[in-house]
C-alpha cells in the first residue's frame, strides 16, 4: 500500500536511494573530523565492527586538471604543485618530465643531480609531516613533536636552494629555477648526517614501541594479491611484498647512475605500511649522499627554453616515485602552448581504492591507524 | 614493631633499588640487542639477500634488452620530431624497423587477434597504445589480461573532442608481477560518442565497465563518469565521487564548460 501511496520518483544516476537497518548503524566520520583529513569515509558499524566503509572524497576538489587546459606550460608549474605542498618537487617531476619530452629540450647534468637532490630532501620532508599526524592519531605526541622538529632542518635546507620553505616551484622543464647556494655540499651533507642520526632514533621511542605494535600488527592486512589486484602503489605496494619502485624499474634523470635500494616488507599490515615509509628516509640519506659525491661541481643548471613555448602534436605518459608512490602524468599536446588535456594519476587517488578494502571487518578503534598507514594525502586525492 | 618494619622496609627498598637496577640493565641490553636486530635486519634489507636478488639479478637481464632500445634511440628520437609533419598513417611500411622490437611484439599479438577492431595508436619505448573500437572494449580487455601480464590499472583519462563529436577514454595499464614488462604502460583506447545536450547515464554515451577485469578502475571510472559524462554500465557503484551529488551542470571537463572569468 504505502508504495502505492508514495510516487516512485526516478532517481538520477548520481544519487541513490539507501535502506535504514535497526541493527547497522551510519557514522560520518569527517570532513570536519581532525582524524579523517579533509575528506569524510561513511562507516557503518554493526556494535564495535565496521562491516562497511566508503570513502567520499572532493572536499578540497580544486580542478587542477581543468585549469591547466587555459594556461602555458609554464604558468601550469606553481598551481601543478598544489596537490601535495610539502612534496612539491615530486608532484611536479612528471609533468616537468613529460614537457621536456614535448617540448624536446635536454637537461645538463647538474641540473638533473640537482633535482635528484631536492626530490629526495623533499621526500623525507613530506614523509616526517606525514609520520608526525600518524604519530598524533596513535596518541604518540612525542612522535608529532620529534618529526616535526628534524623536518625544520631539511625545510631550512630547501629554503636555502630554493627560496621557499614549502611550496617551492623549483623545477622548471629544462632544469631547475635556480643554482645552489654556495658551500652547499658541505651544508646539505651535514645536515642529512645528523638527520640520519635523528631518524635512527625513531625506532626506539616508535617503532619498537609495544604499544604502537600492539595496535598497528596484524589490522588492515593487505595481501599480496590483492595489493596487486587493487592497483595500489608505494609504501602500500611494498608492504605487501611486492618489489615496486619506479626509481629502480624505470629510473628517470640520474637514478640509474645511483645505487638506489628499495625496502620491501612482507606483512602486509598497518605496521609494515608505516614502517616502510621511515625506511625509505634512510635510503634516502643515502642516495643524497651519492648524489652530492657525483654531482657536477660546476656547470649549467638551466636550459634556456624558448618564450611560451609550444609541445608537439603528441601524448606523453611520464611517471615517478613520488613520497608515496608512483605519480604519473598524462599529457596530451596538440602544438599550442597549453596543454589540450592534462591528467594527474596520483598515488592517493589509487590507493583510495583499498580503504573500504582494508576497513570491512575491522574494529572502530582501528580505524586511524588503517586510514593514515595509507599514507593518504585528501588534497592530492581530491586535485 | 616500628623499627623492626622500618627496617623491613629499608632492606625491601635495597632489594627493590637493585631489582630495578637488574630490571634496568636487563632492558638497556634488550634494547641494545633489537638495536643490533634492526640494523642487521636494514642491512639484510639493503644488501637486499632475500628479495633484493631480484633486484640485482633483474640489471643482468635487462642489460641485453636494455641495450637494443638504447642502440635504437637515436634512430627513433628522428622519426620522432617528424611523424607530426609526416602523415601518420603512413608509418607502417617506412619506419618499421625503426620500432622497439619488445613493445612491437606484444602489440603485434593483440592487433593480429582483432585484426581490424585494433588500430595500434603508436608504438615508443616503454609507452604503447592499441584504439579500439568501443564495441570489442570488453574482449580486447579480457584478451590483454588472460596473456599478457599487465594486471591493474594505473589511471583512466577521459578528453573532450568536441569536433569529432566523440570523447576519448584511455585506460593505462601496468604490470607489477612480470619484471620484464614493468616499465610497459599500455594505453587501450577508445571513443564513445558524445552529445550536444548531456544527460549523464540516459544518453548514448555509454561504454562497458572494466572493472571485471581490471579492479583498480572502479575509482577512475567513477571519475571519468562525473567529469565527462561517460556512464559505465555494469559498473557496480555509479555514483560521483568528487564533485557534489547534486550537480546539476555540464560535466566539467567537457571543453564546452568554461572557466568563470575566462
Amino acid at each position: 500500500m504505502a508504495e502505492q501511496v508514495i510516487p516512485t520518483k526516478k532517481m538520477p544516476p548520481g544519487l541513490q536511494v539507501e535502506n535504514v537497518d535497526d541493527r547497522i548503524m551510519t557514522l560520518n566520520v569527517g570532513p570536519q573530523h581532525p582524524g579523517s583529513g579533509h575528506m569524510r569515509i561513511i562507516v557503518k558499524i554493526d556494535g564495535d565492527y565496521i562491516v562497511d566503509a566508503d570513502p567520499d572524497p572532493g572536499y578540497v576538489h580544486r580542478g587542477e586538471e581543468k585549469m591547466a587546459e587555459s594556461r602555458n606550460y609554464i604558468t601550469n608549474i606553481p598551481h601543478l604543485e598544489r596537490p601535495v605542498i610539502h612534496d612539491s618537487c615530486n608532484i611536479l617531476y612528471p609533468y616537468v618530465l613529460g614537457v621536456e619530452d614535448l617540448v624536446g629540450i635536454e637537461v645538463p647534468e647538474r641540473a638533473k643531480y640537482v633535482r635528484v637532490i631536492a626530490a629526495e630532501l623533499n621526500r623525507c620532508i613530506y614523509i616526517q609531516y606525514w609520520l608526525a599526524i600518524y604519530g598524533i592519531f596513535l596518541g604518540h605526541s612525542t612522535m608529532f613533536m620529534w618529526p616535526a622538529g628534524d623536518r625544520e632542518l631539511l625545510i631550512d635546507l630547501m629554503e636555502k636552494i630554493t627560496g621557499a620553505r614549502v611550496t617551492h616551484a623549483y623545477f622548471i622543464p629544462g632544469g631547475v629555477r635556480n643554482d645552489v647556494p654556495a658551500n652547499f655540499e658541505d651544508v646539505c651533507l651535514r645536515q642529512v648526517n645528523y638527520f640520519e642520526k635523528r631518524i635512527k632514533e625513531y625506532a626506539d621511542i616508535f617503532y619498537d614501541n609495544p604499544i604502537l605494535k600492539a595496535r598497528t600488527e596484524d589490522t588492515g592486512v593487505l595481501s599480496r594479491e590483492d595489493a596487486i589486484r587493487l592497483g595500489t602503489t608505494g609504501s602500500v605496494l611494498r608492504a605487501s611484498g611486492v618489489d615496486y619502485d619506479l626509481r629502480i624499474k624505470e629510473p628517470y634523470d640520474v637514478y640509474d647512475e645511483l645505487d638506489v635500494h628499495t625496502n620491501v616488507l612482507k606483512s602486509g599490515d598497518s605496521y609494515a605500511r608505516s614502517k616502510i615509509p621511515w625506511l625509505d628516509m634512510l635510503e634516502s640519506c643515502n642516495i643524497i649522499r651519492q648524489a652530492l659525491e657525483k654531482m657536477p661541481k660546476s656547470g649549467s643548471i638551466r636550459t634556456k627554453l624558448k618564450p611560451n613555448p609550444k609541445g608537439r602534436e603528441d601524448e606523453v605518459y611520464r611517471r615517478v616515485e613520488s613520497g608515496r608512490g608512483s605519480a604519473g602524468c598524462h599529457i596530451i599536446s596538440r602544438g599550442k602552448p597549453e596543454p589540450y588535456r592534462l591528467k594527474l594519476s596520483v598515488s592517493s587517488f589509487r590507493n583510495l581504492i583499498a580503504l573500504p578494502y582494508l576497513l570491512k571487518g575491522e574494529k572502530l578503534g582501528n580505524m586511524p591507524a588503517v586510514y593514515w598507514s595509507l599514507n593518504y594525502w585528501p588534497v592530492e586525492a581530491d586535485r | 614493631m616500628s623499627k623492626s618494619e622500618k627496617k623491613v622496609t629499608s632492606k625491601d627498598e635495597d632489594k627493590k633499588k637493585s631489582d630495578e637496577k637488574a630490571i634496568g640493565d636487563a632492558i638497556i641490553a634488550a634494547a641494545n640487542a633489537r638495536r643490533e636486530e634492526l640494523a642487521k635486519e636494514a642491512l639484510a634489507t639493503r644488501s637486499n639477500k632475500t628479495l633484493p636478488k631480484v633486484v640485482k639479478e633483474k640489471p643482468k637481464e635487462e642489460k641485453p634488452k636494455e641495450s637494443k632500445p638504447k642502440e635504437e634511440k637515436p634512430k627513433e628520437s628522428k622519426p620522432k620530431e617528424e611523424k607530426p609533419k609526416a602523415a601518420p598513417p603512413s608509418k607502417t611500411d617506412t619506419e618499421e624497423e625503426s620500432l622497439p622490437e619488445f613493445e612491437k611484439s606484444f602489440v603485434d599479438k593483440i592487433s593480429s587477434q582483432f585484426t581490424g577492431d585494433v588500430e595500434v595508436g603508436y608504438i615508443k619505448e616503454n609507452r604503447t597504445r592499441v584504439n579500439v573500437k568501443k564495441e570489442k572494449i570488453l574482449e580486447v580487455a579480457q584478451f590483454i589480461k588472460d596473456n599478457l601480464p599487465f594486471d591493474h590499472a594505473e589511471s583512466v583519462t577521459g578528453v573532450d573532442f568536441p569536433e569529432d563529436k566523440e570523447i576519448g577514454v584511455v585506460y593505462h595499464l601496468g604490470s607489477y608481477t612480470d619484471p620484464t614488462y614493468s616499465k610497459q604502460v599500455l594505453a587501450l583506447a577508445t571513443r564513445v560518442p558524445r552529445e550536444e545536450n548531456p544527460n549523464p547515464g540516459n544518453d548514448s554515451t555509454k561504454l562497458p565497465s572494466l572493472r571485471d577485469m581490471f579492479y583498480s578502475v572502479e575509482f577512475h571510472e567513477r571519475e571519468v563518469f562525473e567529469m565527462l559524462g561517460v556512464y559505465f554500465e555494469s559498473h557496480p557503484d555509479n555514483r560521483r565521487l568528487l564533485l557534489p551529488e547534486d550537480w546539476a551542470d555540464l560535466p566539467p571537463l567537457r571543453k564546452d564548460f568554461r572557466n568563470k572569468g575566462r
